[in-house]
């Protein structure tokens, strides 16, 4: 069943962003800001272009090895994310039907390229958001963005809605596992049912949240969290930023593909 | 539907992030200054109940599909557009971290698109109106229909708006609008239904529930069209700001506007936009000039030669035989890294075995 699973994935990431390795260990800001970094110089090739994303593939690859990240459990979960991004893309190859190259004589058209060129930035991108949480844990990430500069109100809301996510999950777990015992072939699936669960899983909600407020009164919430991190900006997030940040320069402003092929050519010949 | 990194180009990204986390500040200002800190844990805990209802599935009457809440436009009857665009926000956040929904860049889109619309204009400006006198479940249901449709059609635009503008897609505007909408104006209808029902439920089952929520709220939704009109008006200057600038400076995107313009035929200024490209597309190859295949006179003469949209052979040959060469050079390459790191690394960390 498909929610078991989504909630069993949950706890796995979590699980795994409290590794103790290298990439665990930097600073969750050096994290979030490489990771921008990065997806927007992946993002920012032009559509026709493949062989320069080719040399990004480095960075999930060294992220993966350095922080000991197991790689089928996320390449399956990039492979079943939303594919708004390849039903989009499959359509450019109906509409853009000029030969852009000729790969040994069979002509290619520049639909397919660009369709090419987003399914390799559809990988990148994904995979860089989940090696990001699978090495970063989630407290980690909000402190970072709060010390961004992300207003106080909104990373409390993460934090919350963080915690409470496996405390709701489960009592959905259950309500929908009543519901199957009760219900057989069809039967129960339909829209109102789905209404009566929802409006009931709200109003428990509702009274679980005025419990918790009234528990956080009693141990003196004054209206913020505070954090107890013990990371702080050191030198190795200083190396790794500034290798980061030079190594997505030269990949995006030399043709380093095209520079090996060539090379490889001439010893051919 | 869920924007997607891999179709947006940085500057659109960039542009509806800034837009959102402008949104974000706000709200953000606005609760604090209007509400007691009991809304915090409030917000925190309805926003894992949305997250925890969009995985419930039903069944769509009629179809054999399953749909699943949205919960843009429940939030914002519930605890008021402000703490619900927060929510909102980062029920998407999380979303993108842990399911990859999109990925980081998108999630600015997203954010927007699912969460601005049914909170700013879908709830103040046709749910509040029309449930204003007097809550009856007729009404009620009249209202959420018509403000998630609104809602939703505003938002798919968007993803097509956003996607023609990162000109990553080749969709032609007209087929990309028909496209969407009516796929969304589907789950309009479905999202409409929810939206009543599960707020009919409330106010049968605890109205105080709905009554308490409402009161805590002194803000009233009352949004000034014009500050929207304007907000909007300075947001498209910005985005056609950047968006001009950087066609500009981009022949790709200078080319695909050259496209949109004169169709696929073969007239001269779509030749000239292709030849752009090359040139842009040689210069940056020119890394070490000595061994490019030198196709450019070949090319000249193909330019005034042939004329026939298919017939643009051999663009560059040598190109795309030494960038397949060297893509798969590239890969092997970065996946013996890859192993290496993980021999040097000499798992060190003893291996958890699972009980079955």
């Amino acid at each position: 069943m498909n929610f078991d699973k989504e909630y069993f994935n949950l706890g796995v990431l979590d699980t795994l962003s409290y590794k103790n390795t290298l990439v665990h260990r930097l600073d969750p800001r050096t994290k979030v800001i490489t990771t921008f970094a990065f997806i927007v110089t992946v993002v920012s090739f032009p559509k026709y272009e493949i062989a320069g994303l080719i040399p990004f593939l480095l960075f999930p690859v060294v992220i993966f090895a350095l922080g000991d990240i197991p790689v089928w459990f996320i390449l399956k979960k990039v492979l079943v994310v939303s594919v708004f991004a390849v039903f989009i893309g499959i359509l450019n190859p109906l509409f853009d039907t000029h030969i852009k190259y000729h790969f040994l004589t069979f002509p290619v058209s520049g639909g397919w390229v660009s369709f090419f060129s987003i399914l390799l930035k559809f990988f990148l991108t994904m995979c860089s958001a989940l090696l990001l949480i699978s090495t970063t844990s989630f407290p980690g990430i909000c402190h970072a963005l709060r010390k961004l500069g992300v207003p106080e109100i909104f990373i409390s809301q993460l934090l919350f809605l963080y915690r409470y996510i496996f405390v709701l999950m489960e009592e959905t777990l259950r309500m929908v596992r009543a519901k199957d015992l009760r219900s057989f072939g069809k039967k129960g699936q339909g829209i109102s049912i789905f209404i009566n669960l929802v409006g009931t899983l709200f109003v428990k909600t509702i009274e679980r949240a005025e419990r918790i407020y009234h528990a956080m009164l009693s141990r003196g919430f004054t209206g913020t969290i505070h954090f107890v991190l013990k990371e702080g900006f050191g030198k190795k997030d200083f190396v790794f930023m500034s290798v980061t940040g030079i190594t997505l320069f030269i990949f995006r402003a030399y043709d380093i593909v095209g520079l090996i092929g060539r090379l490889a050519e001439r010893m051919f010949n | 539907m869920h924007m997607s990194d891999a179709l947006l180009s940085p500057a659109v990204g960039a542009t509806v992030w800034a837009g959102t986390l402008g949104t974000i500040a706000y709200c953000s200002k606005k609760i604090k200054e209007n509400l007691d800190e009991k809304m915090i844990p409030m917000m925190g805990v309805i926003g894992a109940f949305i997250f925890a209802a969009q995985m419930l599935n039903f069944t769509i009457p009629g179809t054999g599909s399953s749909g699943h809440l949205g919960g843009g436009m429940i939030l914002a009857i519930l605890l008021g557009p402000h703490a619900a665009f927060i929510v909102m926000a980062s029920v998407l956040t999380i979303q993108a971290l842990f399911f990859a929904d999109g990925g980081l860049l998108a999630l600015g889109c997203n954010i927007w698109n699912l969460g601005f619309y049914p909170c700013f204009i879908g709830y103040p400006l046709i749910y509040k109106p029309i449930v204003q006198k007097g809550m009856s479940s007729k009404k009620i249901l009249m209202a959420s229909l018509l403000a998630v449709f609104v809602g939703l059609q505003l938002g798919a635009f968007s993803v097509v708006l956003e996607t023609l503008l990162s000109g990553r897609s080749e969709l032609p505007f007209g087929t990309f609008v028909l496209l969407m909408q009516p796929i969304h104006l589907a789950i309009g209808v479905v999202e409409g239904f929810i939206t009543a029902g599960v707020i009919n439920f409330v106010k049968a089952a605890r109205p105080e529930i709905l009554k308490s929520i409402t009161d805590l709220r002194p803000l009233s939704p009352d949004i000034k069209v014009k500050k929207i009109v304007l907000t909007f008006l300075i947001i498209a200057m910005i985005t056609g700001g950047i968006v001009s600038w950087f066609a500009s400076s981009n022949p790709d995107g200078l080319e695909w506007s050259i496209e949109r313009v004169y169709g696929k035929t073969e007239l001269p200024e779509h030749e000239t936009g292709i030849a752009m490209l090359l040139k842009t597309l040689q210069e940056r190859t020119a890394f070490l000039p000595d061994y490019t295949f030198k196709k450019k006179e070949d090319l000249k003469e193909q330019k005034t030669s042939d004329s026939e949209a298919n017939a643009w052979p051999n663009v560059e040959t040598g190109t795309s035989v030494s960038g397949i060469l060297g893509s798969v050079m590239m890969v092997s390459f970065i996946v013996l890294i890859g192993f290496g790191i993980k021999i040097i690394r000499k798992k060190p960390i003893p291996q958890r075995e699972h009980p079955v």
